[in-house]
């Protein structure tokens, strides 16, 4: 599998892809660094951009990697190699190369600006992770939605639906079942809901490390007054950690029934 | 057995056994239930119409296409869930597609990294197919019969027992070919198994010791090329199978038409 992750990584971070990615990053924080002398109001600016942006490039990366190298994979499928070994050596050789275009675009700013030495050095941390695990979950969806999907046109669409639906429509249709249904207790509800969509369970866990109960909104209050600061960030941690690993299992599943 | 030469030296094991094979793609029946086995070492040519399952076949050996049912046994080993058994086999898919940004030079050594293979087999190969010239362009701008030359390098350079060539002299120029069909017959002499697909018969003629014709998902012949022609009362191999595909196979009559007939047709006007 090692093997199958080097020749992808390099692969994709030799694409230009990975390199406008990497260079928007690097410009963006530059920029928002060099205007803000608050590093948590730009944590926060970040943030935003993380949450929509990060899943978005990476479920067109993720399907634009599975649809590109379907000779390299038909190559490697006649090879002596594991099925699995095949398709998660894929994955993360992709969610290593966004990985890279975020650590170093975020980071090189970052760094030169002197966050080593400064007490937001956590907050930077939790921000980077997000990105990374925002990036993996919607690389896995977009990477499974293009298995089973055989003609491109159609994989794109629905992998980009379905950002659009995490992203955007998933809170619209939260916030008008909260406001038909205010008149019931809702805590637990709200509970379970931001936990079935990772980009609300990012935005929960940074805003409960950067403690700004001002823009926590509902679910994130709920998640603190319910778990409280440490062990809400913990849960949500840990179940961002599962939606990496549940696609990724569906992608082994999906895998070994699948004609090539 | 099948008019295979008694000078071969035989591979310790190279035993191929399909029992009941089946398979369909939603309603599509591709194969439906294909019993072989191919205990002697030597070159089989699959035959049949296009879409009659010749690469799903293949495909079914080599793993990449699972059958609703059926077993497939290398050398005593079920293939299903295996995937140990494919490091003593080689493979030259039909339509050569590679990964468009590596040169020639990057591919073979990706790929013998991949298997874990250190020889430089592929040198003889480069020099027999004149690939030396091209070794630094990429896969994606090479024209199409030197992409099958590289698909076969790729294929041959492991000394596998078994060789599965999917179409494999599509594209290629007389001197290529030449050098083809000896390769093979040197492969051959080694006491590999190779099983190739084709639509050129000549290349049949040649290098078959065996004959498969598949026909709606089923063998419908199996035996030498002097069995098939025997048996259809034919002189060449196109025409018994002409005869196979179609029973009342008649020459088109190609005798000049007398001058009038022709003027007497049906005017085309704008």
């Amino acid at each position: 599998m090692q093997k199958i992750i080097k020749y992808s990584f390099f692969d994709l971070i030799r694409s230009r892809w990975a390199l406008f990615y990497g260079i928007f990053f690097l410009l963006f924080t530059g920029v928002l660094l060099a205007f803000s002398t608050d590093l948590s109001k730009v944590i926060i600016s970040l943030m935003n951009v993380v949450l929509v942006l990060c899943p978005l490039i990476a479920t067109m990366f993720g399907a634009m990697y599975y649809y590109n190298t379907s000779e390299f994979r038909e190559l490697l499928l006649a090879q002596p190699i594991r099925r699995r070994s095949i398709f998660w050596g894929q994955f993360i050789g992709l969610s290593l190369s966004l990985t890279l275009s975020l650590l170093v675009g975020m980071g090189i700013p970052f760094v030169v600006y002197g966050i080593f030495a400064s007490a937001q050095i956590w907050n930077f941390i939790i921000l980077i992770g997000i990105g990374i695990a925002l990036s993996m979950i919607f690389a896995a969806l977009a990477y499974l939605i293009a298995m089973v999907n055989t003609n491109q046109i159609r994989g794109f669409g629905i992998a980009i639906l379905v950002w659009l639906f995490f992203a955007l429509i998933y809170d619209g249709i939260f916030l008008i079942l909260l406001s038909v249904f205010s008149a019931y207790p809702l805590d637990s509800a709200s509970l379970a809901g931001s936990l079935l969509n990772p980009i609300d369970l990012a935005r929960i866990l940074i805003l409960l490390k950067l403690d700004i109960s001002a823009l926590m909104g509902y679910t994130s209050a709920v998640f603190n007054k319910f778990f409280g600061t440490v062990s809400g960030m913990l849960i949500s941690a840990i179940v961002l950690g599962l939606w990496i690993v549940i696609p990724g299992i569906l992608i082994q599943r999906v895998s070994a029934r699948r004609d090539f | 057995m099948f008019g295979r030469t008694s000078l071969i030296i035989h591979h310790p094991s190279t035993m191929i056994t399909i029992h009941n094979l089946i398979k369909s793609y939603g309603k599509l029946e591709v194969l439906r239930g294909i019993h072989l086995e191919l205990k002697e070492p030597g070159v089989t040519a699959i035959l049949g119409p296009n879409g009659s399952g010749k690469t799903t076949l293949l495909k079914c050996l080599l793993g990449m296409v699972i059958p609703q049912h059926g077993q497939i046994i290398f050398d005593g080993r079920d293939i299903r869930n295996d995937w140990q058994y494919r490091r003593y086999l080689s493979y030259a898919p039909q339509i050569a597609k590679f990964p468009n940004n590596l040169t020639i030079l990057e591919f073979l050594e990706m790929i013998k990294d991949i298997r874990g293979v250190s020889s430089t087999a592929e040198q003889r190969y480069i020099h027999l197919f004149d690939l030396a010239s091209h070794l630094k362009m990429r896969l994606g701008t090479l024209s199409g019969g030197t992409k099958q030359k590289v698909n076969l390098t790729a294929a041959l350079m492991f000394d596998a027992p078994y060789l599965f060539l999917d179409e494999p002299i599509a594209g290629l120029d007389p001197v290529a070919l030449i050098r083809f069909k000896d390769l093979l017959k040197e492969e051959k002499a080694k006491g590999k198994q190779i099983i190739l697909t084709t639509h050129i018969m000549s290349i049949v003629e040649d290098l078959a010791d065996e004959i498969l014709f598949i026909l709606d998902g089923k063998i419908y012949f199996r035996g030498t090329l002097s069995e098939l022609l025997e048996r259809y009362q034919e002189p060449t191999i196109e025409r018994a199978i002409a005869r196979i595909l179609n029973p009342g196979f008649q020459d088109i009559d190609i005798t000049p038409q007398p001058r009038e007939n022709l003027t007497s047709q049906p005017e085309m006007s704008n």
